[in-house]
């Protein structure tokens, strides 16, 4: 079990998404993933991937502009 | 022997869909209708760069306080499907370009747009690692003048690669029967038969679905089909000498109130705290003006302009600021090597900013 970083910070929606995507696609299950964002629309949108995807969202959380979501990668 | 022949060789093999998905109804449903056959169905969801959903909503403060959402990611979590959402934009480009079958009403490429997307589909689909057997979309013949025509439908089929393998469900009954149909995996009699622009045989369908919540983007969801988009590229273009963008070009075009005084140079006026906001992420690759004597918006400026182009830049973004009707407002100018200097200038009057300079 590992921790991974994803700076998408300045990125407009639906990058984030792609980038947070793509970077789980080089996870293992039980992996726990970090995105830092500055958008907004990712509030929205990274819950309703890991819901389409299976994965499990652990934690957000949002202080002076700057967003912070956890999730944790589950088995494809 | 290719994941193609390998789907065919195996005839006991759960059939396997992969549904471009843009968020709107039409394609929403054509998922729906293959899914309630059996079929198991993913979606597949381009980020062009053009793309109307999301950098809008993202910027403008008065969007951003409603409650936003990604439409494809929505219907993916309706429909109950996994949606991979791929990044296009660079190879985009040459589609927007070098679009061999032209542009529709505005600079949007919609045919080629479409061979791209479902070649890319099938590219990706029928890798063998992915296991797809066959493509569907949303189209409906009629239902656009450039790219949804009877005769454009064999077009798109041939030039993507895809040939038989894509289905349309929505319009199948008027097109030739297709693999999934003649293989039997899908049930050519429980597709339908829709044609033009009338809307209501989609609706009534979503209502037969139980689906009463969906997108129905004006125009699509492509900026490239917006009027007024469409004229800040081509701007674009003709004011670089060349048809090219990048990324950040056509972003901001999406922002902002663009005013081009001159071939050299062009402005680009922040409307509201959002949009400044945004703006302000570009400030170290722009020279740019602030109005320091009144609350004023952020103004880019995009080019190669002179002294005296930036004493006239600094009068027409001041004409934006609180002090349009002052006789003297101080404007600083910080141009992208670190230099900045202050400029007192008297305010455009809105007679002296004239029409054909708003892009």
């Amino acid at each position: 079990m590992s921790e991974a970083q994803l700076d998408t910070r300045g990125m407009l929606c639906p990058i984030p998404v792609i980038r947070t995507q793509d970077r789980v696609r080089e996870l293992a299950a039980g992996d726990v993933l970090e995105i830092v964002a500055t958008d907004p629309g990712v509030l929205h949108d990274i819950p309703s991937w890991c819901r389409v995807h299976g994965h499990e969202l652990l934690e957000t959380s949002e202080t002076n502009n700057e967003i912070r979501i956890r999730l944790r990668v589950c088995a494809p | 022997m290719t994941a193609q022949s390998k789907a065919i060789s195996n005839p006991d093999r759960p059939r396997r869909a992969v549904a471009l998905i843009s968020g709107g109804l039409d394609s929403m449903l054509a998922a729906k209708v293959i899914q309630e056959q059996g079929i198991e169905v993913q979606g597949l969801n381009f980020y062009t760069g053009f793309c109307v959903e999301g950098h809008t909503h993202a910027i403008r403060a008065k969007v951003r306080a409603k409650p936003k959402r990604n439409n494809a990611l929505w219907v993916a979590e309706q429909l109950g499907i996994k949606l991979n959402i791929i990044d296009v934009s660079e190879e985009y480009k040459d589609i927007v370009l070098n679009p061999r079958y032209g542009y529709g009403q505005h600079l949007n490429p919609c045919l080629d747009c479409k061979i791209f997307m479902v070649n890319k589909a099938q590219a990706w689909g029928f890798m063998e690692e992915n296991g797809f057997d066959f493509i569907i979309t949303g189209e409906v013949i009629g239902q656009r003048p450039k790219s949804q025509r009877k005769e454009t439908m064999p077009l798109i089929a041939r030039e993507s690669g895809a040939q038989d393998r894509l289905l349309r469900p929505l319009c199948a009954q008027h097109l030739p029967e297709t693999l999934p149909e003649r293989e039997g995996w899908v049930d050519r009699d429980a597709l339908y038969g829709f044609h033009g622009r009338n809307r209501k045989p989609q609706m009534a369908l979503a209502e037969q679905f139980g689906l009463t919540d969906y997108a129905q983007p004006a125009g699509g969801c492509c900026f490239l089909t917006d009027k007024s988009y469409s004229a800040k590229l081509a701007d674009l273009w003709s004011a670089r000498g060349k048809r090219d963008y990048e990324l950040d070009d056509i972003m901001l075009l999406k922002v902002g109130r663009h005013i081009r005084p001159s071939e050299t140079y062009k402005l680009i006026v922040g409307r509201e705290e959002g949009e400044n906001n945004y703006l302000e992420g570009y400030r170290k690759q722009f020279a740019h003006l602030r109005c320091e004597s009144h609350r004023g918006p952020l103004t880019l400026i995009d080019g190669a302009p002179n002294a005296a182009d930036i004493e006239q830049a600094a009068r027409i973004a001041a004409r934006y600021s609180q002090g349009r009707d002052a006789a003297e407002v101080t404007m600083s100018v910080h141009h992208p090597n670190g230099v900045s200097e202050v400029l007192t200038v008297t305010p455009y009057a809105p007679q002296e900013i004239p029409e054909r300079w708003h892009v």
